[in-house]
């Protein structure tokens, strides 16, 4: 602002310019006064503005530029010399804060430009947490949709469910478009499309194993992107115009049982893989990210475990199960093989009954027919009956022993005997024979050899009686030996039987006994089939073995019931052989009197029974008069029944025996009535049946009416004195059948 | 005394063809066995009874196959009897055509009973004249002062 200092008149020559000056002057210093107004009012409103004073500068400094303004109003016309004083004082106060505010602004601009800059780094800072925020939560997220898709997974023991489930939460959390599991086929050379998300039906789709792509996704456990256009990422015709989209595959470990080994982890060389093949939506522009490939590694994996489990589980199931079927089949063959053994029983009881018979009445009635007026040829066809029956009959009952052997059904009768009689006594059987074939027997009985023993007498003489008869019917010539002796321990413990664990003891000794002939023979790989049933060792004289085949099965049977051992030596065809055996004997505590070698034990002997009041009940008059007189004999107080009611009524307390043909018709029935007639044991007398029924059944129906004994037909006086003494001393006697 | 052993004698050779042909067995030595002081008669007693019993049940068992319709149960019954009673005395013979009798009677062969019993008579018609004949042979040593032996 220049202010003229000349005084002319003004008004009429620059009137139009005066004026505008004059209204701009004033509209400036109007604009001047009210910014700070204006200024103080917002920074009263504002909480922060750090630079008041430098406002206040500034304040002045307006207020002062518009005072000028102002104060140059009235310089237009004449003004006064107080004008121009203040005019003059207002200039300088302007020009003087001007320069400090200058001088201040040169101070503060630079810090109001990094209030800005500051400003900018702040919001790109917070535009850089907010992204990260939100990938946290997607990755939250994400990590949440692995807990439950692994939940989910590991839920289930069935792979079909495993398998589907994981396509479907991988779906569903990663917004797929398509999911695939390929599968290796059995041969392991080709990949199988086994699972699909979208499609419905997986159509029987194969690729090579071999594929460059697959291989460099089996060869590491991260998941990798791969081309859309490879075989296994291209299902299909692209359903988008533009772009497929990104796909991601990744290989799932199939492991299997075989896999694992106590010692050391699977080999990665045997494993096998699965592939998982991912596909973002085409036209989506979606890209695979990082925590997006980390979640499908961590599926994949926890899928390849839950399989695992699963394939384990399958394996102990079905384990399970052929378990329990192959019990099924034991037991039912076991009851099979318990119905046959019961039906082969049943049979064989049947059988025993049913052959006997007739055979006794072939047997009798050919030896009746013996008997009669015949001719020469008639004799001898009734001779060769005779012979042949016996055979039979024989046969019949080696069988029917056999069987008996086999289902352990046989007990030894154990008796005490003259152990140098039975040996004297085969003797005299097989002299005959012998020497019609001119073959020398001689008998050695070791002097140690104790005269009792106590043993089975009768299976012993058969055995023994079995073995000569082979030796003399297979020699032709040459001489037969029978040695018997005690066997001391180094003896009993033969190369030859190593089953035999012999056990020497006190009250017991082991007989040896050594059959030696120089007849035909045996080849000696046929040895261990001579004491298998019905397997003959076929000789070169087959017409003469007549064996049945079984004679030494049965002395196999009987040996072994003896805790024995037999067997057999012989060098060879035409050397001769030498039968063998040991059966343990036990030793008598007394050596009693000798006795006849076939009655049952009766070591003491009651010679007569004085006084013993007898009852006998038999309806047949005769046989009841002969058992009367036996008993009478042997110096009894008998009385005599003939019916059932009778003897009830004829029966006392002072009655010791009752003695009951068991062939009566009601036999049975009186001895149930004396049971329930005398209920306290000591008062009822002994119930002894006679009968002449060699079965077991007969016996087994006795014991079940009670009876105390049982005694076979015909008895004699020495049998009916034995038996009664062992009864009163035992009380109860069950003799042989 | 020479008479004596010359009846023994007789008695013994007697007797083992007996034994031998099988009219009498192992039992009929026992019986001779229990005759004693006591019961002196004791053999000549059950035989008789024998007798008896034998020819009741032949009768019966006679009409009992004339029937018509025969009841092989009663003849069968009658047959155990006889083979009971032959049994207990030692007629051996008789016990073996009973055992015989025994089988036709359960095949309820009428023919073959019948065959067997005739067989059961003639045999007990035999038996009968030996025993007879033996008892008189031991009454005549008896009387001669000598006991009877009982044979082995």
């Amino acid at each position: 602002m220049e202010s003229c200092n000349c005084i002319e008149p003004q008004w009429p020559a620059e009137e139009l310019l005066m004026k505008y000056q004059y209204i701009s002057d004033f509209f400036i210093a109007l604009a001047y006064f009210s910014i700070p107004l204006e200024l103080i009012y917002f920074v009263k409103k504002s909480a922060v503005f750090p630079y008041r004073w430098v406002l206040v500068q500034f304040g002045a400094f307006i207020v002062l530029c518009g005072a000028t303004h102002l104060i140059n109003l009235w310089t237009f016309s004449m003004h006064s010399r107080t004008v121009a004083v203040v005019m003059t004082t207002a200039k300088v106060l302007t020009a003087a804060v001007s320069c400090a505010t200058a001088l201040m602004l040169v101070h503060i601009i630079p810090d109001l430009l990094s209030v800005k800059t500051r400003e900018l780094f702040l919001k790109n800072k917070a535009a850089e947490l907010d992204r990260e925020m939100g990938l946290i939560r997607t990755q939250e997220e994400t990590g949440r949709h692995v807990r439950m898709l692994t939940h989910e997974i590991r839920s289930t023991l069935d792979r079909h469910t495993i398998l589907k489930t994981t396509l479907v939460e991988l779906g569903r959390t990663l917004a797929l478009e398509e999911c695939t599991l390929w599968m290796p086929t059995r041969t392991g050379l080709e990949l199988q499309l086994s699972y699909t998300l979208r499609q419905p039906n997986p159509v029987e789709y194969t690729v090579p194993i071999q594929l460059p792509v697959i291989n460099q996704v089996f060869s590491s456990n991260r998941a990798m992107k791969i081309s859309p256009n490879s075989p296994v990422a291209r299902l299909r015709p692209l359903s988008g115009k533009y772009m497929p989209g990104e796909v991601v595959a990744v290989r799932v470990p199939l492991l299997h049982l075989s896999n694992f080994q106590i010692n050391d982890w699977p080999e990665l060389s045997t494993r096998r893989y699965a592939l998982m093949v991912l596909m973002l939506p085409s036209d989506s522009a979606r890209q695979w990210h990082v925590h997006e490939l980390e979640l499908v590694e961590v599926v994949a994996d926890q899928v390849a475990v839950a399989l695992s489990h699963a394939a384990i589980l399958e394996e102990s199931m079905r384990a399970r199960d052929l378990l329990m079927e192959q019990n099924v089949a034991l037991d039912h063959a076991r009851r099979e093989a318990e119905t046959a053994i019961r039906a082969r029983n049943d049979f064989l009881a049947v059988m025993n009954h049913e052959m006997r018979t007739p055979m006794h009445a072939v047997i009798a009635l050919s030896s009746l027919l013996q008997e009669t007026e015949l001719t020469p040829e008639q004799r001898l066809m009734v001779e060769t009956i005779l012979r042949s029956s016996n055979l039979l009959a024989t046969l019949i009952n080696d069988v029917l022993d056999l069987s008996r052997l086999e289902d352990g059904s046989l007990r030894l009768d154990l008796g005490s005997f003259n152990l140098h009689a039975v040996f004297k006594e085969v003797l005299n059987l097989i002299k005959p024979i012998a020497s019609v074939k001119k073959l020398p027997v001689t008998l050695n009985l070791a002097p140690d050899l104790p005269e009792y023993a106590i043993g089975d007498e009768k299976r012993l003489m058969q055995t023994i009686l079995n073995v000569v008869g082979n030796a003399v019917k297979f020699s032709k010539e040459g001489s037969i030996s029978i040695t018997a002796f005690v066997a001391k321990s180094e003896s009993l413990r033969d190369s030859r039987a190593p089953d035999f664990f012999p056990v020497p003891s006190d009250n017991h000794f082991y007989l040896r006994v050594q059959i030696k002939d120089a007849g035909q023979g045996i080849n000696p790989p046929d040895i261990p089939k001579l004491f298998t049933k019905f397997a003959h060792a076929q000789t070169l004289a087959t017409k003469n073995s007549s064996g049945s085949g079984l004679g030494l099965a049965i002395c196999k049977r009987f040996v072994n019931l003896m805790e024995g051992h037999i067997w057999i030596e012989s060098e060879g065809l035409g050397k001769g052989c030498m039968a063998i055996f040991i059966v343990k004997l036990g030793i008598p505590e007394n050596t009693s009197e000798s006795k006849n070698p076939f009655l049952p034990k009766a070591n003491h002997g009651q010679t007569t029974f004085p006084g013993l009041k007898v009852l006998v009940l038999d309806d047949n008059g005769v046989s009841r008069m002969v058992t009367k007189e036996l008993l009478v004999h042997l110096g009894c107080d008998v009385t005599t029944a003939s019916s059932r009611d009778e003897c009830l009524h004829v029966v006392s307390q002072d009655h010791k025996v009752v003695c009951m043909d068991a062939g009566m018709p009601d036999g049975f029935e009186a001895a149930v009535r004396l049971h329930e007639k005398f209920t306290k044991r000591h008062e009822r007398p002994l119930i002894v049946a006679l009968t002449g029924n060699t079965d077991k059944v007969t016996k087994e129906n006795c014991m079940r009416v009670g009876m105390d004994g049982v005694i076979l037909k015909p008895v004699s006086v020495d049998k009916m004195r034995s038996v009664l003494s062992e009864l009163l001393e035992h009380r109860v006697l069950f003799e042989a059948m | 005394m020479d008479v004596l052993s010359q009846l023994q004698r007789q008695l013994a050779d007697f007797l083992a063809p007996l034994y031998r042909e099988g009219f009498v067995d192992d039992q009929f030595t026992q019986l001779q066995k229990l005759q004693d002081e006591s019961s002196p008669d004791f053999v000549m007693e059950v035989v008789s009874l024998f007798f008896e019993d034998c020819e009741k049940l032949v009768n019966n068992m006679a009409k009992a196959l004339e029937q018509q319709i025969v009841d092989f149960k009663q003849v069968d019954s009658h047959v155990h009897q006889l083979k009971g009673s032959s049994s207990s005395i030692g007629a051996a013979r008789i016990k073996n055509v009973c055992i015989a009798f025994k089988t036709f009677c359960e095949a309820q062969n009428r023919e073959g009973c019948l065959r067997c019993l005739q067989q059961v008579n003639h045999e007990y018609t035999q038996l009968k004249a030996n025993l007879q004949t033996l008892f008189t042979l031991e009454r005549q040593i008896v009387a001669a002062g000598g006991s009877v032996p009982a044979m082995q």
